[in-house]
């Protein structure tokens, strides 16, 4: 009799942990805030029509983990943004969607975003809060609508309860949902790389890594510009055109022949850590970077203006230096703060 | 007997609640908003083809080319909207962004609210989304992504949308695809048509204007550019061609009467 009582509540308690999911900040994140570090410049994206608080950032996070943004619940944003290598996909050249779709280009390292002026290698998109809809309804990546997206939480009682702590209601639209990813993502701040350190005075730098730095600032700081370290703009750096790819680039988005093979500059910070490199991923080390610039640059009508001469001269001991110089803007802090991983 | 009835009652039920059946009335806007100084205006967008009204789906239609279609999916954005008197006053509608999609009978027809009395004799509005809203993040209602209205891969609204087939059509499922957008350069496709009225929308305390326009999707495809649909049948980008399409609809939309009530 009592077993008979004991296999028949049994049910009820896993109804019960079913209907009314606890939902507990587990990592403090009242900390989270707006941050223009000292000396940068002023942010494309602020916060003013998007006020930052901590259930926002609780409902972003969980979304940015959320595998039902896509068409077969398999996927979500940190799929191919992984915190360890600053929301990169570590050793992927392509990204991988969908029923084991490749994409075109290599997920980029995700940091520092509010000073983006648009995002995606060929600038496709204008504005941090429509961001995720690109790889959301792109079929070789998530493969799904947003009205689709916006059903799937409002049918789920975890999301109900995030969007009203959040907004104070628990009807979900896709508005607030992108609202709460850009405060996530917006404040995915790197600033306290050895570099940034060196700069505010608390740290100094190795003398190989101070020539790097000269070096750098010679050869590469007019488009991977300081302390950005891109300048957001659309550059032809002398890639031979995939055949197998046929990727225009920045023509794809602006129709226009004098764009074609244009990339976005992309950021250098935790550059070591974003492995392989370009917009395909072609590269899986930065000494071969390096040695792109130095003897591999490919002429073409669009190749940029300050790589016309062919060539980036460098000598082994530059590019030793050099890469002593990149590996310091590699941000522990930020690849380790638990605030940004998958709560689930 | 009895379960015949009981039947007979539930079919009842089922029918009544089918969306065909379901005449929209004529909205009406809160009290609060009739005062002694404004009104209303109602605006009301009818989709034609010519001489005849456009069914989805199943309806033959020749363009000004001799080519047959067929309609599909027809959506576009009826935004920014102004009103002007015979003396020169506008009043300009805030938050003015309406969706017409011609699968959803409810969106051909809303009401334009604190509309100042006086006697209207034109209205401006862009067809299309503006700049601004084109460029500054997440947006809801009219303008949420979720309506399929919102390029993801280039940021951007289609400021409207013709999708159908036709058998002249060179692409292999015979479809015709018209995505028409691009919110800035050389290729902006937003166009801001006047439509002036013969008779004057009067709005006051007592009274309110309905202005009933159409719509005629031959505009599309007929001047200055005469579109054949077996050489251009798949807009998708911002494009000159887009443009062309624009500048063809820019006069697509007549004023057919003025009922003041």
């Amino acid at each position: 009799m009592k077993r008979q009582l004991f296999i028949f509540s049994l049910p009820f308690f896993f109804i019960s942990c079913s209907v009314d999911p606890e939902i507990k900040p587990i990592i403090p994140v009242d900390n989270v805030k707006e941050i223009i570090p000292q000396g940068w410049p002023t942010p494309f994206y602020n916060f003013s029509n998007n006020p930052i608080t901590p259930e926002k950032f609780i409902l972003g996070r969980s979304l940015f983990y959320e595998t039902m943004l896509s068409s077969d619940n398999t996927i979500s944003c940190g799929s191919c943004h992984q915190q360890f290598v600053a929301f990169a996909n570590a050793d992927h050249d392509l990204s991988h969607g969908v029923n084991g779709l490749l994409g075109l280009r290599n997920s980029p390292a995700l940091q520092n975003l509010n000073w983006n002026t648009s995002f995606m290698h060929d600038g496709g998109v204008n504005h941090i809060e429509v961001l995720p809809a690109a790889p959301i309804t792109n079929p070789v990546e998530m493969n799904e609508s947003i009205i689709n997206v916006v059903n799937k939480l409002s049918q789920s009682g975890k999301y109900r309860e995030l969007f009203k702590k959040a907004y104070g209601d628990e009807s979900v639209d896709s508005k607030k949902m992108f609202k709460a990813i850009a405060v996530f993502m917006g404040t995915m701040y790197s600033y306290n790389s050895k570099y940034d350190k060196v700069k505010r005075g608390e740290d100094s730098f190795t003398t190989s890594e101070q020539s790097g730095y000269n070096i750098f600032i010679q050869k590469c700081a007019s488009c991977h510009k300081e302390p950005l370290f891109s300048d957001f703009e659309f550059r032809n750096n002398g890639l031979m055109p995939s055949t197998a790819l046929r990727d225009s680039g920045r023509a794809h988005i602006t129709q226009d022949l004098s764009d074609l093979y244009k990339f976005k500059t992309p950021t250098l910070r935790n550059i070591e850590k974003t492995a392989p490199y370009m917009h395909d991923g072609r590269m899986t080390s930065l000494n071969q970077v390096l040695e792109h610039y130095n003897s591999g640059i490919v002429s073409s009508p669009t190749l940029d203006p300050v790589l016309q001469s062919g060539s980036i001269a460098l000598s082994l001991q530059e590019k030793t230096d050099l890469l002593a110089f990149l590996r310091t803007l590699t941000d522990e802090t930020f690849l380790t703060d638990k605030r940004f991983a998958d709560p689930n | 007997m009895s379960r015949f009835n009981f039947v007979a009652f539930l079919f009842t039920l089922l029918i009544s609640c089918k969306k065909e059946d379901i005449k929209p009335s004529e909205p009406l806007p809160p009290l609060s908003l009739v005062n002694d100084t404004s009104g209303y205006i109602v605006l009301s967008f009818k989709n034609v083809v010519g001489n005849q009204d456009m069914v989805l789906s199943t309806q033959n239609y020749v363009n000004q080319n001799l080519d047959t279609f067929k309609v599909d999916i027809y959506k576009y954005y009826v935004t920014n909207i102004e009103f002007k008197t015979a003396d020169g006053n506008v009043y300009k509608e805030m938050e003015s962004y309406h969706l017409i999609n011609q699968a959803e009978t409810a969106s051909h027809t809303f009401t334009v609210n604190g509309v100042p009395k006086g006697n209207y004799t034109s209205v401006t509005f862009l067809i299309g989304v503006d700049r601004d809203r084109n460029t500054s993040g997440a947006q809801t209602g009219a303008l949420d992504p979720a309506n399929g209205m919102f390029w993801t891969w280039s940021s951007g609204y289609i400021m409207s949308k013709l999708e159908g087939t036709s058998p002249q059509s060179s692409d292999l499922g015979k479809k015709i695809i018209y995505h028409i957008a691009g919110f800035s350069g050389v290729n902006n496709v937003l166009r801001s048509p006047t439509l002036t009225f013969t008779t004057s929308a009067i709005v006051s305390k007592t009274q309110h204007s309905k202005i009933n326009i159409n719509c005629d999707v031959l505009e599309w495809f007929k001047a200055p550019n005469l579109i054949s649909f077996s050489t251009l049948n798949n807009v998708a980008t911002v494009s000159p061609t887009a443009k062309q399409i624009a500048d063809n609809y820019v006069d697509m939309f007549k004023v057919t009467s003025i009922e003041n009530h």
